[in-house]
């Protein structure tokens, strides 16, 4: 096996765990950018969401697109509600507060798992739902269909959520939320709903994103949206937060550098070594690859 | 048509504005001038719905609409060109417009009050795909009445139009503001730019520290010997004249 087939491989499995970073880091970077929140129980709106995808196709027998868009659904509900209990009531308190919240919120939902008694403690099996099927692009270089589903869905979905930010009037009164509520509120848009509407999509990403996971890891744990949750936030980071190109250009860099590093042989290390990214970027370009550097009005 | 009656508004424990009473009429111009920090914007903030009067009624269209939302004033025909422009910088001309026209889902109708700020503002037109951020100042004024119009107000409020304009462009946001007004909407206008002001204005208020100091009919304020000393430069203004 040459370099270049190593590297190509690589790449290609890195951007398969990339996509899936990519989806959750989205959602982190929607909800900064609208209400200035980093949501740290956003990665277990992901575990919630495989839990969801999980229950859809061994219980209910779901085929595995309806078990994503079931998760998505009933994410998108749970994240508006969370941010109508948890987050609204705290929207003109210090950030701090609400960050301390997010946090709660994490808590409450891992042990609120644990407690109940379809989930538990003890991972599940995630159900072989497609056949695993080795496809070879060239010599030494292939892709498993399992990571190919991955991908396309991920890139289905930030397509989709490209064109409802861009060329949607609720996308539109998104960015103008995200950039000057009172100016927007003059324009008539209804800013707490365009806030649940913001942690919708980004709720469903998550879920999506937790099935995609679940899917290629074969288990569904109440604990596996921390890890994913706090890579996507350092690709949110990375990327620039607050800016959706950002958080997929960082959720696919993420993903190549902790897989490349595996490869070479130091799986101990890639975990840490997501967090030493975000270490460096906090000091070299805390803005982010895609952010401009602007001193924060007080 | 407007009517706002002692009104009383605090930012926390700072009394900002202590017993205003204004009236606009149905087409009329009314302007609202006054040193900086005197409460202008404080009032236009809060005939939007942006705060919150702690005493006092804004009526409209012998309607209290003091409790009222910001979103539903915008649907009755009130519309706020706010300080500073506000324009949405990481949007395009066009979707500021379309901004400006949210609550109405008549595409076709919002299609024509597009087309009509372009009649207004034909540079707009020329600019229509650019990011709003990399516009001109006087760009932005257009951009911000623009999207003010989409929404077919009855009422407009412009919060200081001029400022930061070189003069070629005071006059010509100005006569815009006079067009707009010709065509049956009726105008609220806060300036620091006096004269300019008072000089299209059917009737003017003077806001000092948070309360009317002087009004009357905006010729009779042009004239008027205390107006002219604090607020058109006195002497100078007589050598503009």
């Amino acid at each position: 096996m040459t370099i270049t087939q190593q590297v190509i491989q690589q790449l290609i499995n890195g951007i398969s765990l990339g996509s899936v970073y990519a989806l959750i880091a989205l959602g982190y970077t929607m909800v900064y950018g609208i209400i200035r929140l980093i949501n740290f129980a956003h990665g277990e709106v992901f575990m919630i969401g495989a839990f969801v995808g999980y229950f859809a196709i061994t219980v209910l027998g779901l085929p595995f697109i309806a078990a994503i868009i079931i998760a998505m659904v009933f994410c998108a509900i749970l994240g508006m509600i969370v941010e109508r209990l948890a987050y609204k009531p705290l929207r003109k308190a210090h950030r701090v507060a609400a960050l301390m919240t997010a946090v709660g919120v994490s808590m409450f939902f891992q042990n609120a798992a644990i407690a109940l008694k379809w989930i538990g403690a003890s991972p599940k099996g995630f159900p072989r739902v497609i056949e695993v099927q080795r496809y070879h692009i060239m010599e030494n270089v292939s892709i498993t269909s399992d990571r190919l589903l991955t991908m396309g869905v991920a890139l289905l979905l930030m397509f989709l959520l490209q064109f409802i930010v861009h060329k949607t009037l609720m996308g539109k009164a998104m960015r103008a939320v995200s950039l000057d509520k009172d100016t927007a509120q003059l324009m008539g848009i209804n800013v707490d709903k365009t806030i649940s509407f913001t942690f919708a999509l980004g709720s469903a990403l998550a879920a999506a994103a937790g099935v995609l996971f679940a899917l290629n890891y074969g288990v569904v744990v109440y604990q596996m949206g921390l890890l994913p949750g706090l890579k996507a936030f350092v690709s949110a980071v990375l990327g620039g937060i607050g800016i959706i190109p950002g958080a997929m250009l960082g959720g696919m860099l993420i993903g190549i550098v902790e897989v490349s590093v595996s490869a070479a042989g130091y799986s101990m290390v890639r975990d840490a070594v997501a967090f030493t990214i975000l270490i460096l970027v906090l000091l070299v370009r805390p803005a982010g690859l895609f952010g401009k550097n602007v001193r924060e009005k007080v | 048509m407007l009517k706002i009656e002692n009104l009383h508004v605090y930012y926390g424990a700072i009394h900002a504005i202590k017993g205003v009473s204004l009236e606009v009429n149905e087409g009329e111009i009314v302007t609202l001038i006054g040193a900086n920090g005197a409460g202008k914007t404080s009032i236009l903030r809060t005939i939007s719905g942006l705060e919150r009067a702690k005493e006092g009624t804004v009526e409209y269209m012998s309607q209290n609409i003091g409790a009222l939302p910001a979103t539903e004033i915008v649907k009755m025909g009130i519309s706020h060109v706010p300080e500073g422009r506000r324009v949405f910088t990481n949007l395009t001309v066009t979707e500021n417009l379309e901004l400006g026209a949210y609550l109405s889902k008549n595409k076709k109708a919002n299609a024509a009050s597009m087309k009509l700020v372009f009649e207004h503002f034909p540079r707009l037109h020329e600019r229509r795909n650019q990011v709003s951020g990399t516009l001109s100042g006087g760009e932005q004024q257009m951009l911000a009445m623009g999207r003010a119009l989409m929404s077919k107000p009855k009422l407009m409020m412009l919060d200081e139009p001029s400022m930061g304009l070189a003069p070629i462009l005071v006059r010509q946001i100005f006569s815009i503001i006079e067009e707009i007004h010709k065509e049956g909407t009726t105008i609220l206008l806060i300036e620091q730019n006096a004269h300019m002001a008072l000089s299209i204005a059917d009737k003017g208020y003077v806001l000092e520290t948070g309360k009317i100091v002087i009004q009357g009919p905006a010729k009779e304020l042009l004239e008027s010997e205390d107006v002219r000393n604090a607020y058109l430069g006195g002497a100078a203004a007589d050598a503009k004249c």
